[in-house]
């Protein structure tokens, strides 16, 4: 055994150091392709905020909008728990929709936007600024639900879509308040702050929606607008049978664009700003781009509107099976199972049973009260004032 | 009329005192939102926050690696280290917990163990060796530094010493990466960025949720003793990682839960495949039918059991390489993982179906507690050439390593709560129609405080205290952040306040201030005529 053990070192010194270069070399380079796929983007996770603001029958097309832009979020894979909606009003259950539980985007009722599947987080009175604030921001009352929230963290891209109807600087909500462009900018701020969010990705539809993204200030930002400063964004086609506008223009033309999207597809970012051009619009749509870092050419329609996930190859594993040990308890001794049962929600036995309870007694309420003093007072008017005395 | 002139004019001289002295002050006053004081000074001291780390590192001689008069000159505070170490046969793993007993060390702290360069105890090429607690076994030849007193003798062992250090606790690539949101792009490097962004962020709760789906009840009837496993080999990393957060997690069963890609069947390997590109678009529409807590906003780890159907099984996962993956696993950043565990092995073809099929937990949860590791925190670490590092086995995690997570841990809860408290001053200061409520104000009072002892902890080297004090400080400093009261009145702007108070205040003024006019230029006629009449 010793010639071996002298020999042995000097052997493997050798090997050991050409299979170290070895081994190095390859573990670079495949750390590289894995790094450059996980590098194209920075984000983990995806969530979207859709908000619809105006009520009432006659804006009907707010909410098909938002649920448009709904359905091809959720079909490219972002899942309820990362989508927030807000309809300020319901369509589908509305007395006046000639057809219940259907909102349609196209006329001729060729797509029911409604489907069998939505999950809409604040509805009717709920959307509000001071609620849509406090969604983008975080500071929701603790007892606020999961579903309400945006737990989103420093990887997360966002997508915020906004319509209803607007003007210079300004978005209304319900018909009775209205958010300004410069709280939109400052609510961006606080997210950014707290790194609420890597990306985002700022679409509105509505009158003048170019207003609402001059004052933005804080970085990694994109905005898209259906109309510049002093435009009117018009609305699609009527249906006759519904007897409303179904859809805006803007929105009509992003779902087509949509529609053709898959999760695997690599359509990026300077496709989107072509949808719907004036001959199409009648407004001039319009984009900004100069707070994003990267170039909107190697931006992804799926990293805002789908939710690709990264994905790595679990290499190592650790080895647990060590024969002939049995597993055991941590906590201490098992419990023992028993058997459980539902409380009686509606105590039958003791109902039938039930004796008349005693009714403690209580003071002779206002109105005898008031009744006795009003006939006490008739009867002094009556005789005489100098009865009184025989009562005090 | 002089004398209802003087009781005019005194009238009008007294509303306006009135309203100049009792009224404005009276109007400012309550209309002014109230705002608590906050500790501004402190806060911006926060602004230039220095972080210095320390780590407490004993440093303990063998013998034979010193020189009898090296050894006088070195501090006697010996061990009896040589009687349970003598036998030259003692395999590295008996003599690392041998040692381990010896010395009681605290959280953060190291001890290195030099022994002689002959010793036989690690093999020829390792130099270090690094056990499961916090102790290194170093081999050097200290004895050759010549006449050297104590002083000398540890600056020739600092090289190596730091490269220990720079294994076991902490290094600039690690401190970096924990403070990556708050550094200018571009410090960090790339493979610290992949890390930090798989790990999750520093909250003060996490849910895992163990999920097994069976897309064939019919064919598959499938048992897995999940509570028994996940105390044999979850529960001990998650006690052990009790300082860093709470854990509660709950486990499912998902019927007829179908992964969203169809494999593709692979005559070579007569098995059904997923290649690697198609593995991102799997979690997704899995993830509609995982529940969540909804009582919590904790992040949530979700860890899938995967069990094909008999017409796709055996199902086997291929990499960039086309290779066949070993653990048929794999996970997404900040997400969780999913293993596919094949059961064609178990049932011949013609068996009575449903089978039922026993799980192997132990591969199972060796595969989720290498994920789970991943998820939280604990990197792949690269070992430098020389080193060995022991691998944690059965209890999921070396203290060293959590050591390591602490040290990162904790950088990045100061980091982050002193971000919070400058930038929640920073808004207060900017928009002054905040309500800044008591609570708010003694939130970030209490949240500078510990931030404060966090710090001053971290240099002292008291590892878990500064833990402590460093989640305290998160909490304090989230909680005042979002408190849902920082709402700034809405619809306010200054432009706007003029509009409503012009109304109001105006019809009120302006007979006091023509009045006041009239009074002064009577005065000043007075005035001019009295001098006339003198001259």
């Amino acid at each position: 055994m010793t010639y071996v053990s002298l020999l042995s070192p000097v052997v493997c010194v050798c090997v050991s150091h050409f299979v170290l270069i070895g081994r190095t070399s390859a573990f670079l380079l495949l750390h590289q392709a894995r790094a450059e796929r996980f590098f194209r983007s920075d984000h983990t996770n995806n969530w979207a905020v859709l908000v619809c603001t105006s009520r009432f029958w006659f804006n009907y097309r707010h909410v098909a909008n938002t649920l448009s832009v709904y359905r091809s979020v959720k079909r490219l894979g972002i899942p309820d728990s990362h989508i927030v909606l807000m309809l300020a009003d319901d369509m589908a259950c509305n007395h006046r929709n000639p057809k219940p539980a259907t909102v349609f985007s196209h006329k001729n009722m060729e797509l029911n936007v409604y489907g069998d599947d939505v999950e809409v987080d604040y509805r009717g009175y709920e959307v509000t600024v001071e609620n849509f604030l406090r969604v983008l921001t975080g500071r929701l009352p603790p007892s606020t639900p999961r579903s309400k929230r945006l737990l989103s963290d420093d990887h997360s891209n966002i997508l915020i879509y906004l319509t209803g109807h607007g003007g210079n600087g300004f978005l209304k909500f319900q018909d009775s308040e209205e958010i300004s462009n410069v709280e939109l900018a400052d609510a961006f701020e606080q997210m950014w702050q707290k790194r609420r969010y890597n990306e985002l990705l700022f679409i509105i539809d509505t009158c003048q929606g170019a207003s609402m993204y001059e004052r933005f200030y804080s970085p990694n930002l994109m905005a898209l607008a259906s109309s510049q400063v002093g435009e009117d964004s018009l609305s699609h086609q009527p249906d006759l049978a519904i007897g409303v506008h179904l859809m805006d223009r803007y929105t009509f033309y992003l779902l087509e664009f949509l529609e053709d999207i898959h999760p695997a597809s690599q359509a990026n970012m300077n496709d989107l700003f072509k949808v719907c051009p004036k001959s199409q619009c009648v407004s001039t749509p319009g984009h900004r781009t100069d707070l994003f870092q990267r170039d909107p050419g190697s931006v992804l329609i799926t990293d805002f509107f789908g939710s690709v996930r990264k994905v790595e190859i679990t290499m190592e594993t650790i080895n647990l099976t060590v024969p002939g040990i049995p597993l055991e308890r941590f906590g201490g001794e098992p419990h023992t199972e028993t058997a459980l049962a539902y409380v009686d929600q509606l105590p039958v036995a003791q109902i039938i049973h039930q004796k008349p309870k005693q009714k403690d007694w209580h003071p002779p309420d206002g109105f005898i009260l008031g009744l006795w003093t009003l006939i006490l007072l008739v009867f002094f008017r009556t005789y005489g004032i100098k009865h009184l005395k025989h009562i005090f | 009329t002089t004398v209802t002139g003087t009781r005019g004019r005194s009238a009008a001289v007294a509303i306006a005192a009135l309203v100049i002295a009792a009224g404005i002050p009276l109007w400012w006053k309550t209309t002014e939102t109230y705002r608590a004081w906050l500790p501004a000074a402190r806060i911006s001291e926060l602004e230039a926050l220095q972080l210095e780390l320390r780590v407490e590192v004993e440093v303990v001689f063998a013998r034979g690696t010193l020189s009898p008069e090296q050894q006088k000159k070195v501090p006697a505070s010996r061990i009896t280290y040589e009687s349970c170490c003598k036998s030259k046969s003692l395999c590295l793993v008996e003599a690392d917990h041998a040692l381990h007993t010896l010395t009681e060390t605290s959280c953060g702290s190291v001890v290195i163990y030099i022994i002689p360069e002959a010793s036989a105890l690690l093999p020829q090429d390792m130099r270090v060796y690094v056990g499961r607690s916090r102790t290194a076994l170093l081999r050097s030849q200290v004895a050759s530094v010549v006449g050297a007193g104590l002083p000398e003798v540890l600056a020739a062992l600092d090289p190596q010493m730091e490269q220990v250090l720079q294994t076991m606790s902490f290094n600039h690539q690690d401190v970096t990466a924990a403070l990556t949101d708050r550094l200018r792009p571009g410090l960090s490097t790339r493979d610290s960025l992949a890390d930090s962004m798989r790990a999750f962020k520093s909250s003060p709760g996490y849910e895992i949720t163990f999920s097994l789906l069976n897309p064939d009840p019919k064919h598959h009837q499938l048992h897995w003793d999940v509570e028994a496993a996940l105390d044999a080999y979850i529960y001990p990393l998650l006690h052990k990682m009790a300082p860093v957060a709470n854990f509660s997690v709950d486990s499912q069963i998902l019927y007829y839960a179908v992964l969203g890609v169809n494999p593709r069947y692979d005559a070579s390997a007569s098995a059904y495949t997923l290649s690697a590109d198609s593995l991102a678009h799997v979690i997704n529409p899995v993830e509609a039918r995982l529940g969540s807590n909804a009582a919590s906003s904790n992040p949530v780890l979700n860890f899938l059991l995967y069990v094909p159907d008999s017409l796709h099984s055996p199902l086997i996962i291929r990499n960039d390489q086309k290779q066949e993956v070993a653990s048929n696993a794999f996970h997404s950043p900040r997400w969780g993982g999913i293993m596919v565990y094949n059961v064609d092995g178990a049932y011949g073809n013609d068996t009575q179906f449903p089978v039922d099929i026993a799980i192997d937990m132990s591969r199972v949860m060796g595969v989720f507690l290498s994920q789970l590791r991943l998820m939280l925190g604990f990197q792949q670490t690269g070992a430098p050439p020389g080193f060995v590092l022991e691998a944690a086995g059965r209890e999921g995690v070396a203290e060293w390593e959590l050591d390591r997570l602490l040290w990162s841990r904790s950088v990045e809860n100061v980091a982050t709560a002193s971000a919070s408290i400058t930038s929640l001053a920073q808004l207060l200061d900017q928009i002054a129609n905040i309500v800044i409520n008591d609570n708010i104000a003694q939130q970030v009072a209490s949240a500078v405080t510990a931030l404060q002892a966090a710090v001053a902890e971290l240099e002292a080297g008291n590892l878990a205290l500064a833990l402590e004090h460093s989640r305290e400080a998160i909490s304090a400093s989230e909680r005042a952040f979002f408190d849902p009261s920082l709402l700034h009145l809405l619809y306010f702007p200054d432009d706007q306040k003029f509009a409503i108070y012009i109304p109001l205040f105006l019809p009120m003024c302006v007979p006091i201030l023509l009045s006041l006019l009239k009074i002064f230029r009577e005065v000043q006629q007075h005035r001019a005529e009295k001098r006339a009449k003198r001259d």
